[in-house]
């Protein structure tokens, strides 16, 4: 656009189409000639001899109060459950400002998810941006709606009902189907949730660039909720990847430098600006804990899009098509999972006094047996040792028994007695990333180590 | 000279002026109404092009900027050390006190608290003749540290005033006999490397703490690491611990474009831990400049001169010091985000043709040098950056250009992570090139046979590796008795030496007399058992051996009485291998 006055960076703007439509746009680069304006919704209709443009003075902001709860929004924040606007205790601009680094808390409240694979191996903490990486076909979203329902009522937590924060969900959908934009609908009214859902719908067929707002304003709700409010919100993002090719297709419309697969070179910035709005603050008693989803395209986890999100976020949980396809749920390849903030939310008071080991052991043995399958398929059984055969056997039992735990819920010490159960098919002598004190109290009386060795 | 000028364009961190004709390039400038700090980093006839280390949104055209006619200056003195600062220095307490829990705009505060006064020991009298480097007198600024108040670089004459008691920062401490007032704090560009009298060759070790670095892949102080490795591979940790346990004085940890939390675990713990060498708390001997990922580009493309500039200071007071960068990769996206604004011409990977050559330049201020200044002393800086490759492949340019000038290479490795070896460090693609300067030291204050221990290791790992192949081939029946015990022992020192945790009370930090005698003690088991099976004892009986156990748990033992005990194991080994 050329001939414009008065513009501001990132000020929203009202593009008025020669047939009366609106759409809306922001201000993403501009100088005393012209103003670039990036037109955040369907811009079929658009030319260049009658649109007119108008300025709105500032940039994109929501109006909240806690009349947001139970509401549904579009991509780009407008109501769309045919109830009246919210009628706003303030405004925030939507991009956010960082929170100050020494404001936060660390995060260190569990949250229980019931599975396995997480909460003994992977423990997810309030204050927490932690990813699923899926793929297309795996069950990604029924193992979030699991976390969603076990975050929602605390069941297992090590705090008292009574030191719980109030709960919320802040769901944003970009680029997802109809059909998962309503399982997770569903999925809030079967657990109660809905309630104090806040819902934000970019589907599958609504304009891209929308999508890169939608994130944004779910954010903006998350901390509002969080920090004004005291809520515990978890945010559900997805599909990550969507947004990720939106931002993708905004750089090579402005025929930006592509960076890596042609995504552009600012993408890790971009991210962070939404991953980083995690977190609790030092004496404000909410926190926003995360749970986006990613889909991995050709299931490369050095794509792109799993690649800096893995740089950003604080771990992630990955899904594996191997697991999937031998009907092992949830199929979690714990190798490549990782949650970096379990430390903070495990041990004497929190969970077990045995928790670090049991997982540190686990995951050893796990990897042993796991490499003595490759080993094992070129040279056969008999080729291993005797204490080989074991580890491989236990690799086995480990995925069936300890990771494939079916649809139902488990509580910790299930999660625990099923992590000794397969620990005592090994000879005790070699688990030494327990202490050795635990190992007495937990092992038991060996029979069935003896019976291994 | 300062100028002024008007907006005439924005695009993301970057902001052209006109009628900026007055300005230099570096140049500290404000920006619009809100006076967002900027500096100029391109001129064209009366045209500056500025970063602005803050977000540009709301900017409007023909807002004004204003040249202050100084560039990006580093403030010195006494109470930087335990300070938390962003990018372009800023107070990160301060700021919170400002604007609250998330970060405002245009907000300033001086770097040195103002008001605390510290109490000034001269050290010259009236009438000595000074120069650049000489110390003028000391402060206590921590029980460990004193800082010492130096000339700054550049100032030379006569002392016709100097003070004694307690001051501020700004208060003069001394007057030359030019009349010029010399303060405890001193501003230096951060873009400048500090001068020193000379550059002098590494020669000690710098000690980390970390079995696997301080045997097989040393580093020195003064030299310069890299820790190149995929998300999750265990970099942060690293530079956490290093920060924790290393042997150096002072610590300036930058973390550049990563994530608030790890900040504020570090925020958090420090106060509470205690450096292993003095007891006392470590955040007295801490500086933190923290951008993180969210916060502005710009100003993470200052941080790590920030960073290096505080730690060279404290190197010119004679202080070993080691400067943490988390990430180095952080820093070169920044580079690279504001050279596509500036439209310049992208080499590999989109990065600006510059990018070797300025990390080069930033990791060349490290090194020993001896100092500026009358009195000899000798300072260190030590640079351990991170290194964050996409895709966790090692040969893009930042890892690359990076390599060319670090000596030492401590690759991390996503496979031994993901089984949760840590420090999940890839003994075969690392290195350090360090090794002839500092196994002396290793050799006289350890033990004289330190450098016989790392090569027996180095080929018991690489002789593992020949066998695992052979394994892979054709089988464990494949192997000699003798082979299957060099993959039993070889499999203990990876899982029981080279493995470190970090949540480990006893074993998260390790003295090089304590990783020498467990290396010891595992080579000896070694001998032992070569030696059983000669004697034709049964593999089974020898991999038996109740030492074994003992072995595997030695990490764990307590720092008191480890010597006795360790040194009880290795005899017994010697001895055979019985019980206690
Ligand atoms: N020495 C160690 N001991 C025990 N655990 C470790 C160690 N090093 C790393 N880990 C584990 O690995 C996790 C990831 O480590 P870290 O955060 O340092 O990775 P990173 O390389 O910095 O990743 P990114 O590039 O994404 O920042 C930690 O949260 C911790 O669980
Ligand atoms: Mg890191």
């Amino acid at each position: 656009m050329e001939g414009v006055r008065r513009v501001s960076m990132g000020e929203m703007v009202e593009v008025l189409l020669p047939d009366g439509a609106r759409r809306r746009g922001q201000v993403i680069e501009f100088s005393d000639r012209f103003a670039v304006v990036q037109v955040l919704e369907e811009p079929t209709g658009i030319d260049v001899r009658e649109t007119r443009v108008r300025f709105a003075g500032s940039p994109a902001r929501m109006p909240l109060s806690l009349d947001i709860l139970g509401r549904r929004f579009d991509g780009a924040g407008n109501p769309v459950d045919r109830l009246p606007p919210v009628l706003p205790e303030k405004w925030k601009t939507i991009a956010g400002t960082p929170m100050n680094p020494v404001a936060r808390e660390k995060p260190s409240r569990p949250i229980v998810t019931g599975i396995s694979a997480i909460d003994g191996l992977n423990t997810l903490v309030r204050g927490q941006k932690l990813p699923i990486f899926s793929a297309a076909g795996l069950p990604a979203r029924e193992i979030a709606a699991q976390i969603l329902r076990q975050a929602g009522t605390g069941d297992g937590d090590p705090e008292p009902p009574t030191a719980r924060r109030k709960f919320a969900v802040v769901f944003a959908a970009m680029g997802i189907t109809f059909r998962e934009a309503s399982f997770f609908l569903r999925e809030f009214e079967r657990s109660g949730a809905a309630g104090h859902a806040v819902v934000f719908l970019n589907l599958a067929d609504d304009p891209t660039i929308e999508r890169l707002l939608t994130p944004r304003f779910a954010l903006t709700a998350a901390e509002y909720l969080a920090f004004e409010h005291g809520f515990d919100v978890l945010v559900i993002l997805t599909d990550m990847t969507s947004y990720c090719d939106a931002l993708r297709e905004i750089a090579t419309a402005r025929e930006e430098i592509p960076g890596r697969r042609s995504y552009p070179g600012y993408m890790y910035t971009d991210l962070a600006s939404l991953y980083e709005r995690a977190g609790c603050i030092q004496g404000r008693p909410g926190s926003v804990t995360q749970l986006p989803i990613l889909t991995m395209p050709d299931d490369d986890i050095t794509h792109p899009v799993p690649d800096l999100t893995g740089y950003i976020t604080e771990g992630q949980i990955v899904l594996s098509r191997d697991l999937h396809r031998n009907g092992i749920y949830p199929p979690v390849d714990v190798l490549p999972s990782l949650s970096r903030l379990m430390n903070l939310g495990i041990g004497p008071g929190k969970t077990r006094e045995d928790h670090r080991g049991v997982a540190d052991q686990l995951y050893a043995c796990y990897a042993q047996g796991r490499e003595l399958r490759r080993l094992e398929a070129i040279v056969g059984e008999e080729g291993l040792l005797e204490s080989d055969r074991r580890l491989r056997r236990f690799a086995d039992a480990f995925e069936r028994e300890f990771v494939g735990q079916g649809e139902q819920g488990r509580t910790l010490e299930e999660t625990f007695e099923a992590g000794w159960k397969l620990l005592r098919t090994l000879p005790k002598g070699q688990l030494t990333r327990i202490r050795a004190e635990h190992v007495v109290r937990h092992y038991g009386d060996g029979a069935a180590g003896r019976a291994a060795e | 000279m300062t100028s002024e000028g008007v907006i005439i364009r924005v695009s993301g961190p970057t902001v052209v002026a006109r009628s900026m004709a007055g300005a230099r390039i570096h140049n500290r400038v404000l920006v619009g109404e809100d006076h967002l700090p900027g500096e100029v980093i391109r001129l064209e006839a009366d045209r500056a092009t500025i970063q602005v280390y803050e977000d540009t949104t709301g900017l409007c055209l023909g807002e004004r900027v204003e040249d202050i006619g100084v560039p990006l200056l580093a403030e010195l003195g006494p109470g930087l050390l335990g300070s938390v600062y962003d990018g372009v220095q800023r107070p990160l307490h301060a700021i919170r006190a400002k604007s609250g829990d998330f970060i405002g705009r245009g907000l300033a505060a001086p770097p040195i608290d103002r008001e605390r006064r510290w109490e000034f020991r001269p050290a010259v009298r009236e009438g000595d003749a000074v120069g650049p480097g000489d110390v003028l007198g000391t402060v206590a600024e921590t029980p460990r540290i004193d800082h010492r108040v130096m000339v700054p670089p550049g100032s030379r004459g006569t002392i016709r005033e100097i003070r004694a008691g307690t001051f501020s920062v700004l208060e003069p401490v001394a007057l030359l006999a030019d009349g010029t007032a010399i303060p405890m704090v001193q501003r230096w560009p951060v873009r400048m490397a500090r001068p020193c009298r000379s550059r002098l060759p590494p020669a000690l070790p710098f000690i980390t703490g970390q079995r696997v670095f301080d045997v097989l892949f040393p580093l020195a102080a003064g030299g310069a690491a890299i820790i190149p490795g995929g998300f999750g591979t265990g970099k942060t940790v690293v530079e956490q611990n290093l920060a924790k346990y290393a042997g150096a004085d002072v610590i300036v940890f930058v973390g550049c474009g990563e994530r608030g939390n790890e900040m504020t675990e570090v925020l958090t713990e420090f106060p509470a831990l205690t450096d292993p060498s003095t007891g006392r708390p470590l955040m007295e001997r801490t500086v933190l400049v923290v951008n993180t990922s969210n916060m502005p580009v710009a100003a993470r493309e200052a941080s790590v001169y920030t960073g290096i500039t505080i730690a060279e200071y404290y190197r010119d007071m004679g202080y070993r010091v080691a400067l943490l960068a988390d990430s180095i990769s952080r820093w070169a996206e920044a580079l690279r985000e504001i050279s596509s604004r500036l439209e310049e011409m992208p080499g590999e990977e989109g990065y600006p043709t510059y990018l070797a050559s300025r990390l080069a330049g930033f990791y060349e201020r490290g090194g020993r040098v001896s100092c500026l200044g009358g009195e000899e002393r000798e300072g260190t800086v030590t640079v351990v950056a991170a290194v964050s490759p996409p895709g966790g492949d090692f040969s893009e340019p930042v890892t690359q250009s990076s390599q060319r000038t670090a000596g030492v290479f401590w690759a991390l490795d996503p496979g031994l992570a993901h089984r949760r070896h840590f420090p999940a460090v890839d003994w075969k693609k690392s290195y350090s090139l360090y090794i002839g300067a500092v196994d002396d030291w290793f050799r006289e204050t350890v033990s004289a046979d330190w450098t016989d221990l790392r090569q027996e290791l180095m080929a018991l790992l690489q002789r593992e590796e020949e066998l695992q192949e052979v394994v892979q081939m054709v089988g464990i029946d494949a192997l000699q008795e003798q082979e299957r015990i060099v993959l039993t022992v070889s499999r203990m020192v990876r899982e029981h030496f080279l493995r470190q945790s970090a949540y480990s009370e006893a074993d998260a930090t390790c003295t090089p007399e304590k990783g020498y005698r467990m290396l010891k003690a595992f080579l000896s088991f070694h001998a032992l058992c070569r030696d059983l099976l000669a004697r034709k004892v049964p593999v089974e009986s020898i991999l038996a051996l109740p030492v074994r156990e003992e072995l595997e748990r030695m990490k764990e033992l307590p720092g008191e009485g480890f010597r006795e005990a360790a040194d009880g194991l290795i005899a017994r080994i010697a001895q055979g291998g019985g019980n206690r």
